[in-house]
């Protein structure tokens, strides 16, 4: 019998070799995001909006309209493109750095407002694009370029939990947190992924997606060893699970 | 057409919204918050994009999102809220999409006060943000021009893909004047087939302002340098009042405009041959004509509400050649045109 | 025939192993040559026919560098 392909490249990526690091879960996440907006057959209505860090490229990568934004800015840039155009969809894929120190305001007020687009978070407790430095989700004690002593509670205080933070918002409708470790993880990450986009086209509210993610390059680890640092250390310290999730985006699955 | 007697910042709010504003994000701050309320009632009444922003951080990137979709998009702000948006602007520049942004200045620098003043004629003019750019500044002095000027913002902003801005001061923002708004035509823009509506039918789009390695980001400037030159070449636009026989021109701009302009007429009355240059773009800025007046006067006398800013651009134009006098208000104090009348009479009789 | 096979573009793969651990047959292992960029590939090692073409491997992948095939698909 036949052999038919049954996995290959989705139409809502281009055929670029990414930048990433070898092992870097920006390429999983990014083909996650592909093949749901494959599936739900979204791509010409679909904007993506890029961020600043290692992902400012991702423009590069998915075969959708796609802007760039300045740094921590996505959700004021997408609210800006959404609003006036309230029949796309459209996504922000942010970093710790633009999602969580920068651009911590426009994220919690997009999702106040119950802006009506997707973020799809990378926690990677790491600056990456710039070489390594401490984010606001660097773990204490975690040894950075600028915590070189591994990072001290008393001089620059304690990671920033943005899943939780978001939840708390009224605007708020799809707020989970999810990994990319192994594929069972990364399936879990994908059906979060697309309900995120479904409440999004259900006009439910804000969603948000945080995907704790590996940086084996900054860590200085191997990629399956940054993966297991994944579901060791971060994972106890930034707990998978649905922080928020109302009752009419229960109801989409 | 009959007037009607407005207050500024709604002059401003109404003439955007008869250019064919689709989209307004902004923040109070004083003395311009009038036009985000006054949009707040209209826009919303009429179906279009309304949102209170959380900063100016946010508005303008709202803006900046709004305009990459293809969408008349405006926000309007007062001198710190400028400076904010000055990274904002810089993005929306070099992506070379359209947008408008008022800003009504009050003094500063720092937390200033809420008076008018023209502390921000560097920020607005000189490029203000990072890179190599500038932005199409246009100065009414009064609230028809205010009009004028504001609905023929969206349409530079259309024809060059860049961000026109209204330098206005708090005077402005808040007097009330007899106006006449035009009837409300729909715009004629232009296709627009850069814009980010989704790829459907189409390659896709990419708006960014990232261009990584030399070469790209030299074309870039290029371009955008070549786009400055059309603007120089076919926007400048200056009012001139009493200008012949003129000795003693004064030169000055919005509120300072027309404060010299009451002060050049009475010192014709007292004989003194005075006459007003009063740019309204102040970029591109009328280099050409002022060093052409400035050829057959003795001497000139530039009036701000500041330390001295446009004086500097005066500078340029004249090469100095001439006695350049400069009166200024800080603080956001604005000065009588007595008080101005009392510099043509200095340089008169010394 | 194994019901199953994958299809690896070398010159898309960065070594970086993930998929060598996912396979339930421990069917894919890092090949000794270099690719252009100067990684070590991954490769399929399938001597007996065993792969089912079940796309763990390519769903593990960062740079969807494997094409999976499989029968009766």
């Amino acid at each position: 019998m036949e052999r038919k392909a049954v996995f290959a490249n989705p139409e809502a990526l281009t055929d670029d070799l990414t930048h990433y690091c070898p092992g870097c879960t920006h390429g999983i996440v990014h083909r996650l995001i592909a093949e749901v907006i494959d599936e739900l057959g979204i791509r010409e209505i679909t904007i993506g909006v890029a961020p600043v860090g290692c992902a400012v490229l991702a423009y590069n990568y998915f075969n959708l309209d796609f802007a760039e934004a300045a740094h921590g800015r996505a959700p004021a840039m997408a609210t800006g493109l959404k609003r006036v155009q309230p029949d796309k969809v459209v996504f922000t894929y942010q970093g710790d750095g633009d999602l969580a120190a920068i651009g911590t305001a426009e994220i919690v007020h997009a999702a106040s407002r119950g802006e009506n687009i997707t973020a799809i978070f990378i926690n990677n407790a790491i600056y990456g694009m710039t070489g390594g430095q401490m984010a606001p989700t660097t773990l204490p004690g975690q040894v950075t370029t600028s915590t070189p002593f591994g990072r001290d509670v008393k001089l620059a205080g304690y990671p920033l939990r943005v899943a939780e933070l978001i939840a708390t918002t009224s605007g708020a409708a799809y707020v989970v947190r999810r990994m990319v470790t192994k594929p069972a993880t990364i399936a879990s990450a994908k059906k979060a992924i697309k309900l995120a986009f479904q409440a999004q086209r259900a006009e439910l509210g804000f969603s948000l997606v945080e995907i704790l993610s590996s940086c084996p390059t900054n860590w200085g680890l191997s990629p399956l060893e940054a993966l297991e640092w994944v579901e060791e250390s971060m994972a106890a310290y930034y707990p998978l699970g649905d922080y928020k999730v109302i009752d009419e985006v229960k109801s989409l699955k | 057409m009959a007037k009607i007697l407005m207050k500024g910042n709604e002059a401003i709010a109404e003439a955007a919204i008869r250019a064919g504003c689709e989209a307004y994000f902004g923040y109070p701050i004083t003395p311009q918050t009038e036009i985000l309320e006054y949009m707040s009632r209209q826009m919303v009444e009429l179906g279009r994009t309304f949102l209170q922003a959380e900063s100016e951080l946010a508005a303008i990137n709202m803006v900046y999102g709004a305009a990459c979709a293809g969408s008349r998009v405006m926000t309007s702000t007062s001198s710190q809220g400028f400076s904010l948006m000055q990274e904002g602007i810089s993005y929306i520049v070099c992506s070379e999409v359209p947008a408008v942004v008022i800003n009504v200045m009050r003094g500063g620098p720092g937390l200033g006060n809420i008076q008018p003043s023209q502390g921000d004629y560097f920020q607005m003019t000189k490029g203000g943000g990072h890179g190599d750019y500038h932005v199409i500044v246009l100065a009414p002095a009064t609230l028809q021009e205010a009009i004028d000027l504001t609905i023929l913002a969206f349409d530079l902003a259309d024809k060059y893909r860049s961000v026109v801005t209204i330098i206005a001061d708090g005077m402005i923002g808040q007097i009330m004047e007899p106006v006449e708004l035009p009837e409300i035509e729909p715009p004629q823009r232009p296709d627009q087939p850069w814009a980010l509506t989704g790829a459907k039918g189409r390659e896709r789009n990419i708006i960014t302002s990232l261009y990584l390695g030399g070469p790209n980001l030299e074309e870039v400037n290029l371009r955008l340098q070549k786009t400055l030159e059309e603007i120089k070449a076919n926007e400048v636009r200056y009012a001139e009042y009493m200008l012949e026989g003129a000795e003693i021109v004064v030169v000055a701009y919005g509120t300072a405009g027309r404060i010299a302009q009451t002060a050049v007429k009475e010192a014709r009355e007292e004989g003194i041959p005075a006459g007003l240059f009063r740019p309204i773009t102040m970029f591109p800025f009328p280099y050409g004509r002022l060093d052409e007046v400035a050829k057959s006067v003795e001497h000139l006398l530039v009036f701000e509400l500041s330390a001295g800013q446009m004086l500097e651009d005066v500078r340029l134009a004249t090469r100095d050649r001439l006695p350049i006098h400069f009166y200024g208000k800080m603080g956001g104090v604005v000065p009588s045109p007595a008080e101005v009348l009392t510099e043509i009479e200095k340089i008169a009789s010394p | 025939m194994a019901r199953g096979t994958i299809l690896i573009d070398e010159d898309r793969c960065k070594g970086c192993e993930l998929c060598t651990t996912v396979c339930p047959f421990n069917l894919v292992h890092i090949a000794n040559h270099f690719n252009a960029k100067g990684y070590r590939p991954s490769t399929l090692v399938d001597p007996q026919g065993k792969c089912t073409g079940c796309t763990l491997c390519a769903r593990m992948c960062p740079d969807v560098a494997i094409i999976v095939y499989r029968e009766g698909a």
